[in-house]
């Protein structure tokens, strides 16, 4: 029997702008408490989404006000699916990792906190005319 | 986000409050930096952040560092939830001089 395919939950279209990120966090908020997760792991799950946007607006776009984040969330069988794709140049994926955290200085924790809070988080292939896709996914306990 | 500021025993203390995003922290960096430069030792009041990302921990981290070259004080009180949850994660809760608050500071200096 075919697995169900995931259930979307919700497509969220910003502008890459700093300005434009508390309107993704108010809905990622809403779309992921309505699947029963707790307000801990919420505000967690947040922060996550809320980093790699900001990656994508800061390294991505590389501050320009340039182009557009699309934000889907689906639910696949109680795995939490975030899909950010931007429309900028290809980014080098091997520049993107956790950095030491023994060496206190600012900035760089982004990943990081991307890595603490999900349970997987990657590259896949962009279709055609996208410019970078990072999924990250979480497991939901009901 | 919106701060205030206010003197405080030996202290400048700046009370942030909201959210302090990618939007926001370079104000929350501005302030604080500028405390330091006139030479202030500043605290950094957290109990009113519902927010903060890793730009805003990195004003606070650059803060932390500018003081200690300095040798002023530096420290943060009335560190909200929100906020204390992003510093255990970032792995900087056992860092920062965190203190309940201004006054428990200020006592703890003797």
């Amino acid at each position: 029997m075919a697995e169900p395919a995931p259930r979307p939950l919700a497509e969220i279209r910003i502008r890459a702008r700093a300005e434009e990120l508390k309107g993704l966090r108010d809905r990622v908020r809403e779309t992921v408490r309505a699947q029963g997760v707790d307000d801990k792991l919420a505000e967690c799950l947040v922060l996550a989404v809320d980093e790699a946007a900001v990656n994508i607006i800061r390294h991505a776009y590389g501050g320009a006000d340039a182009g557009e984040i699309v934000l889907q969330i689906l639910n696949n069988r109680d795995v939490l699916v975030f899909r950010l794709t931007d429309f900028a140049p290809p980014v080098d994926r091997a520049s993107i990792c956790p950095r030491d955290l023994d060496d206190i200085r600012p900035g760089g924790l982004g990943v990081h906190l991307i890595a603490e809070v999900m349970d997987e988080f990657e590259f896949v292939e962009p279709p055609p005319g996208a410019g970078n896709v990072l999924e990250m996914r979480k497991a939901i306990n009901r | 986000m919106e701060y205030q500021t206010r003197s405080q025993g030996a202290y400048t203390v700046i009370a942030l409050s909201g959210e302090v995003d990618l939007y926001y922290s370079p104000l929350a960096r501005e302030q604080i930096l500028k405390h330091l430069e006139r030479g202030q030792s500043i605290l950094v009041d957290l109990s009113g952040v519902s927010y903060i990302d890793s730009s805003g921990v990195a004003s606070l981290v650059e803060g932390y560092q500018l003081a200690r070259t300095k040798r002023l004080g530096f420290g943060l009180v009335g560190v909200s939830g929100a906020a204390m949850q992003v510093l255990q994660l970032a792995r900087l809760d056992k860092v920062f001089p965190i203190h309940a608050s201004v006054s428990e500071r200020i006592a703890s200096d003797g």
